[in-house]
């Protein structure tokens, strides 16, 4: 069917303006001269300037690109292997719980993922930072390298692999004479697709990471928080920055954790909403130390 | 071939029971080591008698926990509902387009993945603000010169969800709407439906395996995010990912963050068995997305 009538057009139209306005908005804004998304002061290349002398910003760049590489590396041999396994082998013991398990990390809410690596890392001894975040990540990326391949191998000609052995190639080497050069164009996508979200991911990162392993998002992500902090005080929303950081800082959590979070509770801003938050029923006190 | 399996055993339904394990512990003793040994009925006993459900019953006596799951649903649902409903003309459209265009659709829906999260997240934000972008566009239409102060409300969590998820609903979609015989909507309008009763009786129906993965991807990742509320929203809109976020960073209670995670798990598993079933309905055409 090659007819798209108006209302199918428009719906095409109005989905890719949806999805590319704002990237567009920001690449225009990203050539302001002023500092202000609201006020155009002429077309600069400043901001490109200010990133290239941020050495913070320059530092997590390079650590998050390093650390996408060797996950998407690790994320991609994984998730190949797991897409041959699935194909290849018709059935086998445990394949649905396999193939469930190589889904799941797709889309298990990030705050699951990450926090329940990190209690793993904890429990090992891990000394956390590149190293726990890269298996992490490679977790992550092998479920999507994982399907990506498996799309591939739906179609693939096995024969090829069988005039190989016949040959008398080892198994290894059909492999990476015939199977491997067959899929590489998946296993390229996987790679690519598993380095993104590697260098994106902000949540898993900040539960997995340790001291000195500062990835570009999170940098990123502190950096946003500040600037829309500085935002809203500077458009007048500083009462609802002051409800914000009474709901994270509320009195009943600050009294739970009161033994090592006194200072924090004498700063806490007082407002509408300390004061119906502090009605709440009192939590049990706990000695949180070392964790 | 058993290298995937003991990595995925080991970084992804492992770190699962430590949490579970975690959970069920004090705050004051979630260090290491706290492996139980299971030797022995008396042992178990033990075991489980040493067991601290302290946690969930704060998570089911506590309103803002409730209140925190009910309200991701809630977002969950929106999302994935006005996702559907902008994703399936897209995706129809996409579907029904000549041939040459469908690649170069098909890439511009994947390009903003591309993208840093982060950033598009961002890029909302100076639409949205007082001020912003859209005020701006509004007030230049002549159509509104208020302000609309979106940013901090619901809406804009909802804007941000639909946009960052819209890709996951698009892709499926797309798959099974191409794959579509168009033969079969011309035999209904030989036997004289309308295009509209052809669409509900025919193309519905057979693009419901697509309707139900995009849904699942949406909707699971959609009840744990954090992001996007935590940039988007205000202090209205408080997510169960954002609860979890603030529970282990900012009061650094690993234990009952954990069993916010736990009970977040138990409310994903139906969601996540449709999925699978979903999938499995589809295998051999090539998995999900």
């Amino acid at each position: 069917m090659t007819r798209l009538g108006p209302g199918l057009i428009l719906a095409l139209v109005a989905g890719f303006a949806f999805l590319y306005l704002p990237i567009l908005a920001l690449i225009a804004y990203s050539f302001n001269a002023s500092r202000l998304v609201t006020v155009w002061g002429g077309f600069s290349t400043h901001w490109y300037g200010a990133l290239l002398s941020n050495e913070a910003l320059l530092s997590a760049a390079w650590l998050s690109l390093r650390l996408a590489f060797v996950s998407a590396t690790l994320a991609t041999a994984l998730g190949t292997l797991a897409a041959l396994a699935l194909a290849r082998h018709g059935s086998f013991r445990g394949r649905l719980l396999f193939s469930g398990m190589a889904l799941a990390p797709l889309v298990m809410p990030e705050v699951i993922t990450g926090l329940s690596l990190l209690l793993l890392f904890v429990a090992a001894d891990v000394e956390r930072g590149f190293w726990t975040v890269t298996i992490a990540h490679a977790t992550l990326g092998l479920g999507f390298a994982c399907i990506v391949v498996q799309a591939r191998l739906v179609g693939f000609d096995r024969s090829l692999e069988e005039a190989a052995r016949d040959l008398g190639a080892t198994p290894l080497v059909t492999f990476w004479t015939v199977t491997l050069p067959l899929i590489a164009p998946a296993v390229a996508a996987a790679w690519l697709l598993a380095f993104t979200l590697s260098l994106d991911d902000l949540v898993i990162a900040s539960f997995t990471t340790g001291p000195g392993a500062t990835t570009l998002p999170i940098k990123i992500y502190s950096q946003v928080r500040h600037h829309s902090a500085d935002a809203a005080l500077f458009s007048g929303s500083a009462r609802r920055l002051a409800r914000d950081q009474c709901r994270l800082h509320h009195p009943d959590r600050l009294r739970r954790h009161g033994g090592d979070r006194g200072l924090a509770a004498a700063e806490a801003p007082a407002g509408p909403g300390a004061l119906t938050l502090a009605t709440r029923r009192p939590r049990r006190r706990l000695p949180l130390n070392g964790v | 071939m058993a290298v995937p399996y003991l990595w995925l055993g080991l970084f992804f339904l492992a770190p699962f029971v430590m949490v579970l394990r975690i959970a069920l512990s004090d705050a004051a003793t979630a260090l290491p080591p706290y492996a139980p040994h299971f030797e022995g009925f008396a042992a178990l006993r033990d075991f489980l008698a040493g067991l601290d459900l302290e946690n969930f019953g704060l998570i089911f006596e506590d309103l803002l926990y409730w209140q925190s799951y009910l309200y991701s649903l809630r977002i969950a649902a929106l999302t994935t509902l006005i996702a559907l409903a902008i994703g399936y003309p897209l995706a129809y459209a996409m579907a029904s387009a000549p041939m040459r265009w469908r690649a170069i659709l098909l890439v511009l829906v994947i390009l903003p993945f591309w993208t840093s999260f982060l950033i598009r997240v961002y890029a909302w934000i100076g639409i949205l603000r007082p001020e912003g972008l859209l005020d701006m566009a509004l007030a230049a239409l002549g159509l509104s010169d208020q302000p609309l102060r979106l940013l901090n409300t619901e809406t804009a969590v909802l804007i941000g969800m639909v946009y960052s998820y819209l890709p996951f609903m698009v892709l499926p979609l797309y798959a099974t709407l191409e794959k579509l015989d168009r033969s079969l909507l011309e035999a209904a309008a030989d036997l004289g439906a309308t295009p509209l009763r052809a669409f509900l009786t025919v193309t519905l129906p057979l693009s419901l395996p697509g309707i139900l993965a995009g849904s699942a991807l949406v909707f699971i990742p959609a009840i744990g995010e954090f992001v996007i509320p935590d940039l988007l929203g205000g202090p209205d809109t408080t997510m169960i990912g954002k609860v979890l976020w603030t529970e282990f960073f900012s009061n650094r209670d690993w234990p009952l963050a954990s069993a916010v995670a736990v009970v977040l798990l138990v409310v994903l598993v139906l969601p996540l068995a449709l999925l699978q079933r979903a999938r499995l309905s589809r295998a051999g055409e090539g998995g999900a997305a």
